[in-house]
């Protein structure tokens, strides 16, 4: 008994240690300093000198450009939920059946825009919505020669549309390859029994399919929510988060006033904010999907 | 037998690179070289410069790294933040070159700059601005102004054949550009910068030299939240009014801006010294507009303080990073000197610092401008380069705010003021 037990300890550590290792000195590590670092006000060059308690904390929380940041990220959750999750669904199920013919081709081109690098993808928007010589400008000109071009990325009220409908290109073909392998693992028998038991095809999928999707979807959202909150190269590439920190989120928010403004006390305070919503949210959501499991 | 003499091989083979790293007479000094020449021509002219030096110098090797701009910045802030910066690296003085400074990241080269003849080799004026705390810590290549830069033709087209000296002309010159169906000025307001300078030469011509010294001894208590400047932030919401930008002109970028002017597309833009080198590579024909292309200095405003002689302007040089050693200054002395700087004119285009190096600047227009810096009556560096970088971002955003209409003047001067004294 005795032996047994000491034995497991050189395996365990061979197999855990490194990983242990990598992850407190690149997760946990960088995780408190930066918890340190925000209680200074502090332009990270030199020594951390100058201690200001929750000072930065309490200037984020009344600070307007970052409520219009976060605001702007739960817009981007919102807009994921009800336009991207379900539309990878609905095309999921369409182009999930192995019957539909070029499906293959389909889900290659859903799943392209993915493949792109974000910036390359913001350049590539910036280019379309340009409104000297982009392709919204050559629509205009072939189409409405008189209406004047709108200028989606330039105008305070439309710039956090315009980059919402590029994440919404950009993600939609992901969800909808994790939907599609989901929709592989249901057994066959079972979609087979239900039309042999005279099911229509909109009960079986209804009543058997997204019940036993269920627990690919909630996954689905999951990666919709931590993604919206992270988002930063696609707005970077398409104006910075401007005109007037109109289409700001949290990230570009804390690389714009923490980092390029020598304020690394203050932007600590962002990171660790924004630390803690992601930590809350995936702990009360990855409890949320085990109880739906175990259902 | 064979088997012996490859054995014997190994051994001196062994002892022949043993001995490889003490026939060399010593370890070479490197000098580490970080600059924005990104373009082909400064490209092999800054290969040419290390070339020589270390033709001359064997014992020294340059390193050369050139980076973008955007890049240059952001990696140059990382490498700072370790608190290794390299020996050479292209800075515009102010603000950020003022953290260093603090920081302890820089050198002092106040010695061997006063100690010879290398301080007199310069313009004299040019020289604060790559201080900080009255040590030298960087030396200029090259100084500019902000001016306007026209198209010939298209002012020629409703009548103007000069720029208008007077802020109300200049505005009667944009609304009969505008009648005539041109686009009177290209903005990159959303690079922010472009418009900064807008707002912040109104002030000077508003205020004049004595506004911005008063503001930063703190002599005029109310900082940037004075009258004149919330009276600038009016000026420039005036001037908005009419119009006179591109469509969407608050996402457009500098290059953006650039591009405009270089094509024709708009009679005006205003910006530093570098602007025709960037409208030449915005044209098909990297020619640019050409003989087309004027330049002129900020019209002056009636009832304002400031001169039409008092200028905003800057440029570049490079710092020394702490650790340089005495070989990578003497680079340094090399590369600013007076026969290089005359080399940088010519293929670059810089307005050269060192003195006697205007024989190099043959384009008329740069002429005018190296004119408008030596015979200026007050010199204010880039605003949001002199500010700190916080303060520096703010006015840069809140410039964006005046042209957009989400802040009035006075709130977006608050905002400035406020970032401003938050030390």
């Amino acid at each position: 008994m005795m032996t047994k037990r000491r034995s497991k300890w050189p395996l365990l550590l061979l197999l855990l240690g490194p990983t242990f290792l990598l992850f407190t000195f690149f997760v946990v590590v960088p995780v408190i300093e930066a918890a340190v670092f925000s209680l200074y006000k502090w332009n990270g060059l030199g020594p951390l000198g100058d201690f200001r308690g929750l000072n930065n904390f309490w200037t984020l929380f009344q600070n307007a450009v970052f409520h219009k940041a976060l605001t702007n990220n739960l817009a981007i959750v919102f807009f994921s939920l009800v336009v991207e999750v379900p539309l990878a669904l609905y095309l999921a199920l369409i182009l999930g059946r192995s019957r539909f013919k070029f499906a293959v081709l389909f889900r290659t081109i859903f799943f392209l825009p993915y493949v792109f690098s974000e910036i390359i993808s913001g350049l590539l928007w910036q280019f379309i919505y340009h409104p000297q010589r982009g392709l919204v400008h050559a629509f205009y000109a072939a189409f409405l020669p008189d209406a004047s071009v709108p200028a989606v990325l330039g105008n305070p009220d439309t710039v956090l549309a315009g980059i919402m409908v590029v994440i919404v290109w950009k993600y939609f073909g992901f969800h909808m390859s994790i939907l599609i392998a989901g929709l592989q693992d249901i057994p066959e028998e079972l979609k087979e029994a239900a039309r042999m038991d005279g099911a229509t095809e909109s009960q079986t999928t209804r009543r058997i399919i997204l019940p036993l999707l269920l627990p690919t979807i909630l996954i689905s959202v999951f990666f919709a929510v931590v993604g919206s909150f992270q988002v930063f190269d696609t707005i970077w590439a398409m104006g910075k988060g401007d005109p007037v920190n109109a289409a700001e989120s949290v990230v570009t928010y804390l690389y714009k006033f923490g980092i390029q403004r020598f304020n690394i006390g203050y932007g600590s305070a962002v990171a660790v904010t924004i630390f803690l919503i992601c930590l809350t949210f995936s702990l009360t959501y990855n409890r949320l999907i085990s109880r739906v499991e175990k259902r | 037998m064979k088997r012996d003499q490859s054995w014997r091989a190994a051994a001196v083979c062994l002892a022949l690179s043993l001995l490889v790293p003490w026939a060399a007479s010593a370890d070479p000094i490197k000098v580490t070289w970080w600059n924005i020449g990104t373009a082909a021509n400064d490209r092999a002219l800054n290969t040419a410069f290390a070339d020589e030096y270390m033709k001359a110098h064997p014992n020294v090797q340059i390193d050369v790294t050139v980076l973008e701009n955007e890049a240059f910045k952001s990696k140059l802030t990382t490498v700072m933040q370790s608190g290794s910066p390299p020996d050479l690296f292209q800075t515009w003085g102010g603000g950020v070159l003022t953290e260093y400074g603090k920081a302890g990241l820089l050198k002092d080269i106040t010695g061997p700059v006063k100690g010879s003849s290398w301080y007199a080799s310069q313009a004299p004026g040019v020289w604060q601005n790559y201080s900080v705390n009255g040590k030298i810590n960087a030396v200029a290549t090259d100084m500019g102004a902000i001016t306007f830069w026209y198209n010939k033709d298209l002012l020629a087209k409703v009548g103007y054949k000069t720029f208008p000296t007077d802020w109300d002309d200049f505005l009667a010159l944009v609304k009969k550009l505008k009648a005539a169906g041109i686009v009177p000025i290209a903005l990159g307001a959303g690079d922010k910068w472009p418009a900064m300078h807008m707002w912040s030469y109104i002030a000077l011509r508003l205020g004049g030299g004595q506004l911005f010294q008063d503001t930063f001894s703190g002599k005029n208590t109310k900082g940037f939240e004075d009258p004149t400047f919330i009276k600038a932030g009016q000026v420039l919401k005036d001037l908005t009014a009419l119009k006179p930008f591109q469509d969407g002109f608050l996402g457009a970028t500098y290059d953006d801006e650039a591009s405009l002017v270089a094509n024709g597309k708009a009679a005006m833009e205003l910006m530093g010294q570098w602007a025709p080198n960037v409208q030449k590579d915005k044209t098909a024909d990297k020619m640019g507009l050409g003989s087309k292309l004027g330049s002129a200095p900020f019209p002056a405003i009636k009832g304002g303080k400031g001169l039409v002689t008092d200028v905003i302007g800057g440029g570049g040089g490079y710092a020394v990073g702490k650790n340089a050693s005495d070989a990578a200054i003497d680079f340094l002395k090399f590369l600013t000197g007076k026969e290089n700087q005359i080399r940088m004119a010519e293929t670059s285009g810089i307005i050269a610092t060192a003195v006697g190096a205007e024989v190099g600047i043959k384009d008329p227009n740069a002429k005018l401008v190296k004119a408008i810096v030596d015979k200026s009556t007050f010199f204010q560096l880039y605003l949001d380069q002199f500010l700190s970088p916080a303060a520096g971002g703010v006015v840069n955003d809140s410039v964006q705010t005046i042209l957009a209409g989400t802040a009035t003047p006075a709130q977006a001067c608050a905002a400035i003021q406020a970032a401003y004294s938050d030390k």
